[in-house]
């Protein structure tokens, strides 16, 4: 049957990964072709870079980051951040992407879901949500980096990327992320009920156990972690045995 | 003379498949083309295919390369890839629309409100790393049985000729994901994204010599 995922993710800004918590402290956690293959060889399911990178200028370094990975890492590739029009998930497919996500423009622009999923297919078309709690299993799509409320519903807004194409969720808490305390579980199964589409599971992840409740109970159909990994605390071989014990199908 | 041609009929991008095969075939020669011509005199023959099977169809024979498909399907080592399988068939539930007929069988959507054993949701796409039973062909040397290889579809192949079936996954019942006769080989998952198992498929493909 078919594995639960875990997928590394890797903020990237002047060609190097870094980590910070809520965009501030930035980490440096290494060079971004060096740590994709170090994932690869440790059996992770999936890359996804995120160019937090905030000038345009700077925007090409990217393009020669994934260009390298794909020559060396066969394993599906989702690279996001300041996707604005089609033109640009044509030119990050070109470059060896598999997957796009797409978070702030979907909601400037939610035509450019649909334009992009009629043109390249939704298996390559991921919409990245950002999700704050306002009232009690109520959640609210933020945008901006967390920083500007939509007054979009969160669960509304999935069902409607799902109808416009998007092929998968990327569905990360704001409350949660960067605190290490787990996924938000609410969110994740609210999302994840409501939708035929896969969703991935993001924000808050701090130990292994974090990973296993995100599937069992969030009901994701795959996880995302960022610095768990990066600083050597744990490696994917070890999420996914300590996964595969507690009955969770993974890729080992 | 080119030794491999990918096949390029605009839909999608075939980069990764041209990175992994020249991963496992680093002295051949290798073409991703859109020319007839070039298809033809290739020595073997990958076609791919993402997106919607319809789009795959039209800009197929937009460009002319129905003819040339056609032929290398039937006569030189040639390895469908996702759609590259489905568009083989006689018919796919994908848009309604008659497929290329190479081999005898429709195209399905996997059911909606699919559920596992437990009564878990099922998502469609069918996305990840699943388990493959296969059978004994060369193209399977040196995979072990129930290796997981990546996948990304919706619809899947229901071949007429149960002896053209070379591999299975559940998902939650066995859907047919490998076929094969004679000189052709199709897949459903992506063996250019499948990691080291992916990568032993090309290259037994590239070094197969079907008689």
């Amino acid at each position: 049957m078919l594995a639960k995922r875990i997928i590394p993710c890797m903020d990237v800004t002047a060609g190097r990964v870094v980590k910070g918590v809520s965009f501030v402290e930035l980490r440096d956690a290494g060079d971004p072709v060096e740590i994709a293959k170090r994932y690869d060889e440790q059996g992770a399911d999936e890359l996804t870079f995120l160019d937090i990178t905030a000038s345009s200028d700077d925007r090409s370094i990217i393009f020669h980051i994934i260009e390298k990975v794909a020559e060396q890492v066969f394993i599906p590739l989702t690279v996001g951040g300041g996707v604005r029009e089609v033109q640009d998930v044509r030119n990050l497919l070109n470059a060896g992407a598999d997957k796009v996500s797409i978070n702030t423009s979907a909601v400037v622009n939610p035509q450019l879901v649909a334009d992009a999923a009629a043109r390249y297919g939704s298996q390559c078309i991921v919409v990245a949500i950002d999700a704050k709690q306002v009232a009690p299993n109520k959640w609210e799509v933020f945008t901006h980096g967390g920083r500007k409320a939509t007054g979009l519903d969160a669960v509304e807004w999935a069902k409607r990327m799902q109808t416009l194409g998007a092929g998968e969720i990327l569905l990360t808490s704001m409350d949660q992320d960067g605190q290490k305390k787990g996924f938000d579980l609410a969110l994740t199964r609210a999302v994840t009920d409501a939708l035929e589409i896969p969703v991935i599971a993001s924000g808050g992840v701090g130990n292994l156990q974090h990973l296993a409740d995100g599937v069992t109970l969030g009901g994701a159909d795959a996880v995302l972690a960022a610095s768990i990994f990066h600083f050597g605390e744990y490696t994917v071989q070890q999420a996914k045995q300590h996964m595969a014990q507690q009955g969770i199908e993974v890729r080992l | 003379m080119v030794d491999i041609a990918i096949v390029d009929y605009g839909m999608g991008n075939l980069r990764s498949v041209y990175q992994a095969v020249r991963k496992v075939a680093p002295a051949a020669s290798v073409q991703v083309t859109d020319d007839a011509h070039v298809i033809a005199a290739a020595k073997r023959v990958i076609f791919p295919g993402q997106g919607a099977m319809p789009d795959c169809m039209r800009e197929l024979d937009g460009r002319g390369l129905r003819q040339a498909v056609l032929d290398a399907a039937r006569n030189k080592p040639f390895l469908g890839i996702c759609i590259g399988l489905q568009m083989l068939f006689e018919h796919s539930a994908e848009g309604d629309i008659p497929g290329l007929g190479v081999l005898q069988g429709g195209v399905v959507r996997f059911v909606h409100e699919l559920k596992d054993a437990q009564g878990n949701k099922l998502k469609v796409p069918h996305m990840g790393w699943n388990g493959v039973h296969h059978g004994a062909h060369p193209l399977w040397d040196g995979i072990a049985q129930d290796a997981r290889f990546y996948y990304v579809h919706s619809y899947y192949v229901q071949p007429r000729d149960k002896d053209i079936v070379q591999g299975t996954s559940d998902y939650p019942q066995p859907f047919v994901c490998a076929v094969s006769r004679g000189n052709l080989f199709a897949v459903q998952f992506h063996p250019e994204k499948s990691a080291a198992a992916g990568l032993k498929l090309l290259e037994n493909f590239v070094n197969w010599n079907p008689v």
